[in-house]
């Protein structure tokens, strides 16, 4: 395996991996403030499916990413209004949101585009074309007939060159690395790898992050405090909540051009796996996501992994994240400890 | 009101009170948790407040601490009405307080606690160092010593409680509430406790003791308020009062406080414990080699701090070992073998052997807390003959004897089909004791008796006990209630970190004495220094 393919699997890892970072940090968040979140899933399956039905209506991302942030929110609304102030049960919540975000997409993206649920393709062309056609004319209603200007986006997030990206190419090994692996993706994984140290940051150096952790831990302490747990939690869902929002926004409108129905694809829960093998913690969730995103990265670039005896059939490789999920969750990787309120609504005590 | 109980003593100076209450009500539905309470707290006094539970004492104080909106009355600080709608604002108005079950982060330390809602910005930097600082004041003014930077859950229990004190204090609170402090303290933490409340009030706190335990009263309040079924039964000095006057207001009629019993008459041994050993499941030694005695017509009362093996040697005198666990020893019974493992070591072998168990968590082990009271008097004893025929239960038969037991041991209200939940503590516990004490078992395991049991259920529980030893049975007590022990036992063996510390007969042992015991000291190795203990008798 020469250097080249090394580098380009580590780029399609960084790639694959931060949805499944965003998740697990949107996760990381809800869970700390005792909030179980098993409906990272759905609100990502919401997220990108209104992220890429307003990018292909509106032809530009930046509107699209906005909705995907808002389909997000109203999920989260919904969990917490049921898990927080009606005091319901968490799990239960969770998947009702997963089941409603995968039927909904379907049905509104059918109602909408009438492809069988997907959306079009977020590709530069007559089919987008025709789709913004009405968008367009509409905003040149107002804005009279030069809409180019930020409108003029494209519909899908495009990648970003850092500077000096090809002055270092030259640099042995550092220089393709930076080139190839660390440049050349959109905002959202930068934003993505950025949330890491200012998730770890928030959460163990600002007042917000004690709270959020004390009131995952023992809610009567922040109750007894003076400080309200209702809002604390409620703050820390809205939180996950943006996050899936990026999360399947990046899916939709970066990592592929469109909303295919399902596309999420277990991504939720890969994600909450990742989440108990991190402990619970912002710098373990990069690396059990990079785990992840890497599983998924080799098994795309070898269908069927040839080991010199035997050939690792292609149906192996691309169940490895799962079959991973599946060791992480029954508790073979060392013992993680749960925030110990966590998955129990808040009563005060007589 | 009982009448002449009313000594409200204001003084002619007439300086605002640090707490005044007029006409408090609060109802939880049909239930009248706090009915018309009238209180008055002298600023700089220890106030107590005593009554059985459910009287209502908590609710009163967390009305005061902003957990609850009361339906009528009203409340003055320092002489000034004020509405307690939250916890901040009792935070801000000098109230603190410091509940029973401590409200602690256990992962976080001392000083992430302390600070918790009292942060003085958005970064936490600075309120850390400033609290750091106030910590270390504290601790020089009040005796109160903690690591700020040990995590909560390394702390002793007693630290604990004093890290929920310095929380109060960090917020420069005036009025120091205590619910029940004493409930989880060894009796020479208690003692130091005492001793950081008497140094509060010579700084002019003002502190409200809540507690079931005339002796504390007695020993460190200015002043004590009864509470009987919501209600406030009297206000008094406490150097006007006395045990039995306060027992009789909590309780609404005459209460012995000593259990009346004669000298035991020791028969021939039934229970025999040879070196027993427990190792648990996560490999820690529970128990080091523990040896027992117990005669026919004794008690023996185990005392000691919980958590230091009384637990596991109930449980497997019980004949239920933690799963896992590795047991050696031998345990002989009326002089006959019993086994500590396998699949002959069962609670239903153990009570056919004649071991009887009042275990120490009746809601855990003791009922089924959903099930009728009269399904509850059958449990574990269910294949007995009277209640079956064939495969069948005699419903019946099972319901004529549990209304019979549970008539006799006054258990109310007299309604075999209510759940075990609907009773109060004390009831609950007298349907248990009922179970076990009329399947008239040789040896009687009891654990607790009287955890959360108000003051006259207790009374019946202790005498029931005495009875049946007079009948010729052997008592097995573990309590962590020392006043328990005291008064109940007829040998005391004092139990430390899976060993039995040493054994006293409760004539010659003090509560200091056993204090040390308890602690792991042999006072009798190491006298204990004058006065570092308060004694009792």
């Amino acid at each position: 395996m020469d250097l080249n393919t090394i580098l380009q699997i580590l780029d399609s890892a960084v790639r694959l991996m931060t949805p499944l970072l965003l998740a697990c940090l949107a996760g990381l968040y809800s869970e700390r403030a005792g909030v179980f979140d098993i409906g990272l899933e759905g609100k990502m399956l919401m997220a990108a499916f209104s992220a890429a039905t307003v990018a292909a209506l509106t032809g530009n991302v930046w509107l699209g990413l906005v909705a995907g942030l808002l389909g997000s929110l109203m999920l989260s609304a919904v969990h917490g209004l049921a898990s927080i102030t009606f005091r319901g049960n968490q799990l239960i919540s969770g998947v009702a949101i997963n089941f409603l975000a995968s039927g909904l997409t379907v049905l509104l993206g059918q109602k909408i585009f009438g492809l069988g649920g997907r959306t079009p393709s977020l590709t530069p062309g007559a089919e987008l074309d025709t789709q913004t056609a009405p968008f367009r004319g509409w905003l040149s209603g107002i804005t009279g007939p030069d809409t180019a200007g930020w409108l003029a986006a494209a519909p899908r997030l495009t990648d970003i060159t850092l500077p000096l990206a090809e002055t270092l190419r030259p640099v042995p090994v550092v220089g393709p690395l930076y080139a190839d692996v660390i440049s050349g993706h959109s905002i959202l994984v930068y934003v993505a790898f950025a949330m890491v140290p200012l998730t770890w940051w928030i959460l163990y150096r600002t007042r917000f992050g004690l709270r959020l952790r004390a009131v995952g831990e023992n809610p009567a302490s922040v109750d007894t405090a003076g400080v309200s747990v209702t809002r604390l939690r409620f703050a820390a869902v809205a939180i996950a909540g943006l996050l899936c929002g990026l999360a399947g926004a990046y899916l939709a409108t970066g990592l592929s051009a469109g909303f295919v129905k399902e596309m999420t694809a277990g991504r939720g829960f890969i994600a909450l796996a990742a989440l108990i093998f991190a402990k619970w913690r912002p710098w373990g969730a990069l690396g059990a996501t990079f785990l992840f995103g890497l599983l998924e990265a080799v098994a795309n670039r070898y269908p069927n992994l040839d080991l010199g005896i035997v050939t690792v059939p292609s149906m192996f490789m691309s169940a490895l994240p799962y079959i991973l999920t599946v060791i992480i969750l029954a508790g073979f990787v060392g013992r993680a400890i749960p925030p110990r309120a966590g998955g129990e609504p808040y009563v005060k005590e007589r | 009101m009982t009448p002449g109980a009313q000594t409200r003593g204001r003084p002619a100076t007439a300086a605002p009170a640090a707490i005044e209450l007029r006409g408090i009500s609060k109802a939880f539905g049909p239930v009248q948790a706090n009915r018309d309470i009238d209180l008055r707290v002298e600023k700089g006094t220890i106030h107590g407040i005593i009554g059985e539970n459910g009287a209502g004492k908590s609710t009163l104080m967390s009305i005061l601490y902003g957990f609850y909106k009361p339906d009528a009355g009203e409340i003055l600080v320092g002489g000034r009405p004020l509405t307690i709608a939250d916890s901040q604002t009792a935070i801000r108005a000098g109230i603190g307080m410091v509940f029973q079950h401590f409200k602690l982060v256990q992962n976080f330390t001392v000083l992430e606690n302390i600070i918790l809602g009292a942060e003085d910005g958005r970064l936490l930097r600075p309120s850390l160092s400033k609290a750091r600082g106030v910590l270390g004041q504290l601790a020089r003014d009040y005796e109160l010593n903690v690591d700020p930077d040990e995590t909560v859950e390394d702390l002793s229990v007693g630290h604990q409680q004093r890290v929920e004190i310095l929380k109060a204090l960090y917020r420069q609170a005036d009025i120091l509430i205590l619910d029940e402090p004493t409930g989880v303290l060894t009796p020479a933490e208690a003692d130091h406790l005492f001793r950081i409340l008497e140094g509060l009030r010579a700084e002019g706190k003002t502190i409200i003791l809540i507690t079931h335990k005339l002796r504390e009263i007695m020993e460190i309040t200015d002043t004590v308020s009864v509470m009987r079924r919501g209600e406030m039964v009297a206000s008094v000095s406490t150097a006007e009062t006395s045990p039995e006057q306060l027992a009789e207001l909590m309780v609404g009629r005459k209460v012995l406080l000593n259990v009346q019993k004669a000298p035991a008459r020791p028969g021939r041994p039934i229970l025999e414990v040879r070196g027993l050993r427990m190792v648990d499941g996560d490999g820690v030694e529970r128990l080091r080699g523990i040896d027992l005695d117990i005669r026919a017509g004794e008690i023996l009362g185990i005392a000691g701090v919980s958590g230091n093996g009384q637990t596991q040697l109930l449980e497997i005198l019980g004949g239920y070992p933690e799963k896992g666990s590795a047991i050696s020893g031998a345990i002989r019974m009326n002089g006959a073998p019993v086994p500590v493992a396998g699949a002959a070591c069962n609670a239903a072998e153990r009570r056919r052997q004649g071991i009887g168990h009042i275990p120490e968590d009746r809601q855990v082990e003791g009922l089924i807390m959903d099930f009728a009271a009269w399904e509850n008097v059958a449990f574990g004893y269910h294949d007995a003959p009277e209640y079956g025929r064939g495969l069948l239960m005699d419903r019946d038969a099972i319901r004529r004897d549990a209304e019979a037991k549970i008539k006799r041991f006054d258990v109310r209200p007299p309604t075999c089909d209510l759940a075990a939940r609907n009773f109060s503590g004390g009831n609950q516990q007298k349907i248990v004791v009922a179970r076990e004490i009329e399947r008239n078992p040789d040896l009687l395991l009891i654990g607790q008796p009287t955890r959360g049991v108000d003051i006259g259920a207790i009374e019946f529980i202790h005498r029931r006990i005495v009875e049946l030893r007079d009948a010729g049975k052997a008592i097995l007590l573990v309590s962590v209630e020392l006043d328990e022990i005291l008064s109940l036992s007829d040998r005391i063996a004092v139990m430390f970190d899976g060993r039995i510390m040493g054994e006293r007969l409760p004539g010659d042992a003090t509560t200091g004495d056993l204090g040390l015991l308890m602690a792991g000291v042999d006072a009798a190795a190491n006298p204990p220094t004058q006065g570092l203990f308060r004694e009792s008798r």
